[in-house]
């Protein structure tokens, strides 16, 4: 059975949400969306999902081919003001795509760079991160796993709070902070090393550790269990191909690798 | 009491300096025709507040704006808003940057005639650290320490809803209100901009009567713009204009705001909407689908 870096992806990524029970789910960016879908239609059925408008839905929308949105399968309005009182609740799951990660889990999609009065790139801004980041449970996905991602120092921008001893603020513990999972084009990472490091728990087929901590700005755990990814099993490749019929996902990385990699990748 | 006016009568209330609202998301349902007045008229150093698309990036691009307290600036498919992004890489404008939700306690505290509503978010980011107008206090009732997320108070918020009587009465049929409630709430005096005016008994069917989100007293004119959003969308009569975004995001990056304003401002909203291609392929552009 052959699959694509895409979909062996969206597999990884679906089983963040496997133990959530009833939260809602938010993947950002196509592939995350789908993979919260994935896991709606497969491994956790109490998860929730809105249309990505101001629909709660109780079945998942394709992410490609939707003509419209009448006729879609509601359950209740969720409008972007109610949106937040989800968020307060703390029953919520978000898997969003930074541009920058530091060692801390802290992350960065507001401006690169510069000076903040000037910076040499402006980013979208920090939109939800640092409320999503105090109230629940993140998760990261990262299409080009990189030193530009994954940076030396801190964020240019610390847009969520991550484990930073030197800004945890008074009354706080680091329980307080949920960072789930990091799933990259190499591997699937979390923040369950010593003193909340960051740590290697399965590499993708055909990648080696010393790609993933040559493309890393900063130390790495390792897992005692580290393991190959699991590959999408014939059942979730069929629910992908159904959720997303235009092959969408196919668009997503660069070339559209196939999901067992052969050539090793350059430092980066 | 009418309170139908020009959007230049309505808008004259706006002076130097004062803090203005804008309704929407990104680039949904913005009164973009009340922003096009606005870039036509004397008015500067604004501190704008708003969940901003062109909007923000056009009132910037123009010199309009001092300050903008933001959580993001984007038109969604178009992640980057392009003349945002310009003024912020020259330096050009003040920022404060909150949270999404910052924001909407911020006009809930307005709203409500409290200095501040204490939150968790911002803590533990740069929120705090690069707005130090936004304190972090303790609490009389635990040990934390929380975010004081000051009210936002609005000199004048412009929204634009789906119709509205003479009256004020104004009715919002796209499936998201968005904060336009709170933009209204928060400000002393709003201005809507609508697509079509109706009678006071429009408004009689119960169903119509659950899509006013805020009472007439909140509105103080109502500007009859057929299409007054474009290019963001006005749901459910027409989606927003991606093709005119691709074309001002091309202006903008080889001629800056004047290469957008020469061919597209116009002197007045008719010449606008003429640049475009007119009222009928406005309402002919399509409901985006997510």
């Amino acid at each position: 059975m052959t699959f694509s870096l895409a979909e062996l992806m969206t597999c990884a990524a679906s089983r963040v949400f496997d133990d959530d029970g009833e939260v809602l789910a938010t993947g950002i960016g196509l592939l995350p969306r789908l993979a919260a879908s994935l896991a709606m239609l497969t491994s956790n059925r109490d998860l929730m999902m809105t249309d990505s408008q101001s629909f709660m839905l109780s079945t998942p929308n394709p992410v490609s081919g939707l003509a419209e949105h009448s006729g879609q399968d509601n359950e209740n309005w969720m409008g972007f003001s109610r949106i937040f009182d989800n968020v307060w609740s703390g029953a919520r799951h978000a898997l969003v795509g930074p541009s920058q990660i530091d060692r801390f889990g802290q992350t960065n999609i507001s401006a690169l760079g510069g000076t903040y009065a000037a910076p040499k790139v402006q980013l979208l801004g920090v939109r939800g991160f640092p409320g999503n980041s105090i109230f629940h449970a993140n998760s990261f996905f990262v299409p080009k796993h990189s030193k530009r991602v994954f940076v030396e120092g801190e964020c240019d921008v610390v847009c969520s709070i991550g484990y930073n001893p030197e800004r945890l603020p008074r009354g706080y513990t680091f329980d307080d902070i949920d960072i789930r999972q990091v799933i990259t084009d190499l591997c699937v990472m979390d923040f369950a090393g010593p003193d909340h490091q960051a740590r290697v728990v399965s590499l993708h087929p055909g990648v080696t550790l010393g790609e993933v901590l040559d493309n890393t700005g900063f130390d790495l755990a390792v897992s005692e269990f580290l393991s190959e990814t699991a590959v999408p099993t014939a059942e979730q490749l069929a629910v992908i191909a159904r959720l997303d019929p235009k092959n969408m996902r196919a668009r997503q990385l660069k070339d559209d690798p196939p999901g067992v990699r052969v050539s090793v990748r350059e430092t980066g | 009491m009418s309170k139908l006016a020009s959007a230049e009568e309505a808008l004259s209330v706006i002076r130097d300096g004062m803090t203005v609202g804008i309704g929407g998301w990104g680039p949904r349902r913005k009164p973009m025709a009340l922003v096009r007045a606005l870039l036509r008229s004397d008015v500067r150093d604004l501190t704008l507040v708003a969940y901003g698309g062109a909007d923000v990036g056009l009132l910037c691009a123009a010199g309009k704006v001092k300050r903008v307290v933001f959580a993001f600036v984007s038109l969604d498919f178009m992640p980057l808003e392009p003349a945002f992004r310009l003024a912020r890489e020259q330096g050009a404008i003040e920022v404060t940057e909150v949270d999404e939700g910052m924001l909407l306690l911020g006009l809930r505290a307005a709203a409500w005639g409290c200095p501040f509503i204490p939150t968790a978010i911002g803590l533990g980011t740069d929120v705090i650290r690069n707005a130090p107008q936004i304190k972090v206090v303790d609490s009389p009732y635990d040990d934390k320490e929380w975010v004081a997320m000051p009210a936002l108070n609005l000199d004048v918020a412009l929204v634009h809803a789906t119709r509205a009587d003479t009256s004020g009465v104004c009715e919002i049929a796209s499936p998201d209100h968005y904060m336009d409630d709170w933009f209204v709430r928060a400000a002393k005096h709003s201005i809507v901009s609508v697509d079509e005016l109706v009678e006071r008994d429009y408004f009689h069917s119960a169903e119509v009567a659950r899509r006013v989100y805020w009472e007439r007293n909140c509105t103080q004119s109502v500007v009859l713009q057929p299409g007054g959003a474009h290019p963001s969308s006005s749901d459910p009569l027409y989606g927003f204009d991606p093709s005119h975004f691709k074309k001002y995001a091309e202006l903008i990056g080889e001629a800056g705001y004047s290469g957008w304003a020469d061919a597209y401002l116009g002197q007045d909203e008719a010449t606008y909407q003429r640049s475009v291609g007119g009222l009928d392929s406005i309402r002919a552009l399509p409901l985006p689908v997510y």
